[in-house]
């Protein structure tokens, strides 16, 4: 897990065109998200506790399990010596990371690295997510997973996420910074109310934060990459956001998660770096195997690709517990 | 498992299984005598190092020891007197 997170610091640096090595003490941090930690590493030797004994426990056990191992190891690895930290928020945890970085860069920190890498396919982790529910028991792929369907019966883990070089654009234009996906134009988060208050979730109003906090209006939005629990209720929670913000069937929805499974913490990064994409393609990722229920009146992209031009897109995630949390991202200016 | 003597060919084998054993521009020759420090083993590795050697070798490595070995040299010296010193009692 912390292996793949490595190797995405290292090509997101490339690609940014930074060489961390060359940058001033301090001016560089890192904030990921994680929801399980090193689950194969920690599997591995709670067998050897368990078969062996104490004495056989690798003495990296002591770091390679907590949340914070790939803030840790990326900032060890690239002299990150800038603030750093870790945000544990289930599967919002990686748009609560991004926001973070972004509060740090507007404190003052040219530049941080943000995003998540989660992998707990093992069989304790299957275990634990088994238990936990919300996990699909279908034994055929095209019907594993399906959000927003009348057959949705929960969704498919998967195993990754994104990382992404965030920096300050009065930094980035005095380096000339070779390449620029985009903007982090607005963050929302927010709690969902006591179970039987007969209150509604809050999923609607971190849109509604997010959009304010980026000045943007609904009509503006482009596309909607969607939480996509793929459970009945919250499926319909989420649509029912969906239609009051931008109205019924008002936006393009899409959750290309669909192909990927649900990723954890880093199903948001790669979903931020999905629609950064989508911005510089003119194109939308589409969400396979659904057939969209009619009740929840979405414009779901499904079958094909769809190519318009986007500029703004709206990514939501939901986190276990009643976390909400949503981000407006914009294209470079012209 | 308990051998009369602790050779650095066998410690390079343990900080290979344990820790990782990166090419680097240190020759084969001066690995020896060149600090642990130098060489990219920080404390977690070096415990983990004296976990292995103690349950292969049936040896007690007081942490005192890691902390005065400051080169692989100096690490196979100190295990050598440790055997020799359980073999003498």
């Amino acid at each position: 897990m912390t292996q793949i997170a490595l190797v995405l610091a290292d090509w997101a640096f490339l690609d940014a065109g930074v060489d961390p090595g060359e940058a001033p003490d301090y001016d560089i941090g890192i904030v990921t998200a994680s929801s399980s930690g090193g689950f194969e590493f920690g599997q591995r030797e709670l067998q050897a506790l368990w078969s062996k004994g104490s004495r056989y426990v690798s003495s990296y056990q002591s770091f390679a399990w907590f949340y914070a191992v790939n803030s840790g190891q990326i900032s060890i690895r690239n002299g990150l010596r800038g603030p750093s930290g870790v945000l544990v928020v289930d599967q919002a945890g990686g748009l609560e990371a991004v926001a973070q970085a972004r509060r740090r860069i507007r404190s003052g920190r040219p530049m941080m690295m943000s995003g998540a890498v989660d992998a707990s396919l093992c069989s304790w982790g299957w275990v634990a997510q088994l238990a936990g529910g919300g996990l699909s028991t279908e034994d055929d792929p095209a019907r594993g997973y399906l959000p927003f369907d009348e057959r949705a019966r929960g969704h498919v883990p998967g195993e990754g996420g994104a990382l992404l070089v965030l920096e300050d654009a009065e930094h980035a234009r005095a380096r000339e910074a070779p390449l620029v996906y985009g903007e982090i134009a607005g963050y929302g988060a927010t709690m969902d109310p006591k179970p039987g208050s007969g209150r509604h979730p809050g999923v609607r109003r971190a849109v509604e934060l997010a959009l304010d906090d980026a000045g943007v209006v609904a009509e503006q939005v482009d596309v909607v990459f969607a939480d996509a629990a793929g459970v009945p209720g919250l499926d319909r929670s989420e649509a029912e956001a969906i239609g009051k913000v931008f109205g019924p069937r008002g936006v393009p929805v899409t959750a290309p998660k669909t192909m990927t499974g649900r990723l954890n913490s880093g199903g948001a990064p790669l979903d931020l770096a999905l629609a950064f994409l989508s911005m510089r393609d003119g194109v939308i990722p589409p969400t396979v195997n659904v057939r969209p229920a009619h009740e929840y009146d979405l414009d779901l992209v499904t079958g094909e690709p769809r190519q318009i031009p986007v500029r703004t897109a709206v990514v939501i995630f939901r986190g276990r517990g009643g976390f909400n949390a949503a981000m407006v991202v914009r294209a470079p200016a012209a | 498992m308990s051998a009369n003597e602790f050779t650095l060919d066998d410690l390079k084998r343990i900080l290979r299984e344990g820790a990782g054993f990166e090419d680097s521009d240190v020759t084969a020759a001066e690995v020896g005598d060149t600090s642990f420090k130098d060489l990219g083993y920080e404390s977690i590795a070096l415990l983990e190092i004296s976990l292995r050697i103690e349950r292969e070798y049936d040896v007690a490595l007081d942490d005192a020891y890691l902390v005065d070995s400051r080169t692989p040299n100096e690490l196979v010296d100190t295990v050598n007197e440790v055997l020799r010193a359980g073999h003498n009692s």
